[in-house]
């Protein structure tokens, strides 16, 4: 299958599909939403569903098999976000503390974007080792407390380490995710069994669901495009591109299979919407939700979700025939 | 029987409930009620649709507490969140409890 069939069959897809009927919605500014307990309802089953099937894949495999990844990932962890700010200087207009917020959202991971990667490129029959949601969890955290610090330098005042820490680690999508990891672990695949049909037959409807959402959120964002300027729209796409190509090599070179390096290269391009811009916004008031949450989630996710997917899976077929 | 005392409600964005709760506590406030809230602001700059809107927090207090509770926002909150905040005059029973 050639680079252009993927893409359009990942295009079509029913859940790229239903995010492009949520920014469809904001554009012509229709009422709809997922009622909130529904939102906070699905996103809690994500995370959870995610969560147990990594831990019954970790259960599983051999320690020597997960080490190296886990390495290798902690690794992208800080080199991304360090990356992303020293790259941003060449934007002249953020002040450090902005650069410091984009960091951490680059840094970090998106839940969502793992999800979509994993669930397409099963649909096309290439396999992605289960335990690649650890490193999922390993890969959202670092990022966040990077990109604190590098922000942290361009301020006057102590940043409420505790607070924000807190936050971080107590937030629902970690809790949820080492949560379901614990469960998968211990249950097992015997145990995996009796709930099988809920987490896994029903996951690309529900993730279907959860798009149509995000993609209403994040068509409310393209109207701040403008005012956030072309920098950043270049950033959002190019930045990503260049994570990922790093996460995919990290993959290839970590003994990761094809899909598993693909989908790191996902992981390290995606950026997070949730999880930092809460802390971000407790621990740096300063810098300006406008551009970190209009780059993360009005361009890179949807850059993610429809092209850096299949993106990412040709980078990882490249370096396969390359050798790594 | 009834007591005077200052009604102090603050909007915020919803990100910030755990921390404006313990400030309204350290200021002498024994209780408070908070609820989600909807709405528009001068400003509308928000952190993120996605962790729900602001929320509205309302305390009955004495004067000086409720003066203290203000000037902490114009520190703290004012400068760099979506917050507003007001004070009236309000009548209640059983004194002891505000």
């Amino acid at each position: 299958m050639d680079i252009l069939s993927v893409a359009v069959q990942n295009l079509t897809s029913a859940p790229v599909l239903a995010f492009a009927l949520g920014l469809l919605a904001a554009a012509v500014k229709t009422d709809l939403r997922l009622p909130e307990p529904i939102y906070q309802g699905i996103s809690i089953y994500l995370l959870l569903g995610i969560g147990i099937k990594g831990g019954v894949a970790l259960s599983n495999a051999e320690f020597a098999e997960v080490g190296m990844p886990i390495l290798g990932t902690l690794l992208l962890g800080v080199t991304i976000p360090v990356l992303a700010f020293f790259m941003l200087k060449f934007m002249k207009k953020l002040s450090v503390v902005d650069r410091g917020a984009l960091a951490a959202h680059y840094g970090s991971t998106s839940l969502v974007t793992f999800t979509a990667a994993i669930i397409f490129y099963e649909s096309i029959s290439i396999s992605v080792e289960g335990y690649l949601t650890t490193l999922l969890a390993i890969l959202e955290i670092p990022g966040i407390i990077v990109g604190l610090m590098l922000a942290s330098r361009g301020l006057r005042r102590e940043v409420s380490w505790g607070e924000s820490l807190r936050e971080i680690l107590t937030g629902r999508s970690i809790f949820l995710l080492a949560g379901g990891l614990a469960i998968g672990f211990l249950t097992k695949s015997t145990g995996f069994a009796r709930i099988e049909d809920f987490f896994v037959v029903l996951f690309p409807g529900v993730l279907t669901l959860f798009l149509l959402e995000l993609g209403i959120v994040a068509g409310r964002r393209l109207s701040d495009l403008k005012s956030a300027g072309f920098g950043l729209v270049i950033f959002g796409i190019g930045f990503p591109l260049l994570a990922g190509a790093l996460g995919v090599l990290t993959g290839h070179l970590t003994g990761l299979s094809l899909g598993g390096a693909a989908t790191l290269g996902v992981l390290s391009a995606s950026a997070s919407y949730i999880a930092a811009p809460a802390a971000v916004r407790l621990a740096l008031p300063e810098a300006s939700p406008g551009i970190y949450l209009t780059a993360s989630l009005g361009i890179t996710f949807p850059f993610n979700l429809t092209l850096g997917i299949p993106i990412m899976l040709e980078l990882s077929r490249f370096l396969e025939s390359a050798g790594f | 029987m009834l007591t005077n005392r200052k009604l102090v409600v603050i909007v915020v964005e919803a990100a910030l409930e755990k921390r404006l709760s313990k400030d309204v506590i350290s200021q002498g406030a024994k209780g408070f009620t908070i609820t989600h809230a909807n709405g528009l602001g001068p400003r509308n700059q928000r952190a993120g649709d996605l962790e729900g809107g602001n929320i509205k927090l309302e305390t009955v207090v004495s004067d000086e507490i409720a003066t203290k509770i203000m000037e902490l926002l114009s520190t703290n909150y004012f400068p760099h969140y979506a917050c507003s905040a007001w004070m009236s005059d309000v009548q209640i029973l059983r004194d002891a409890r505000y």
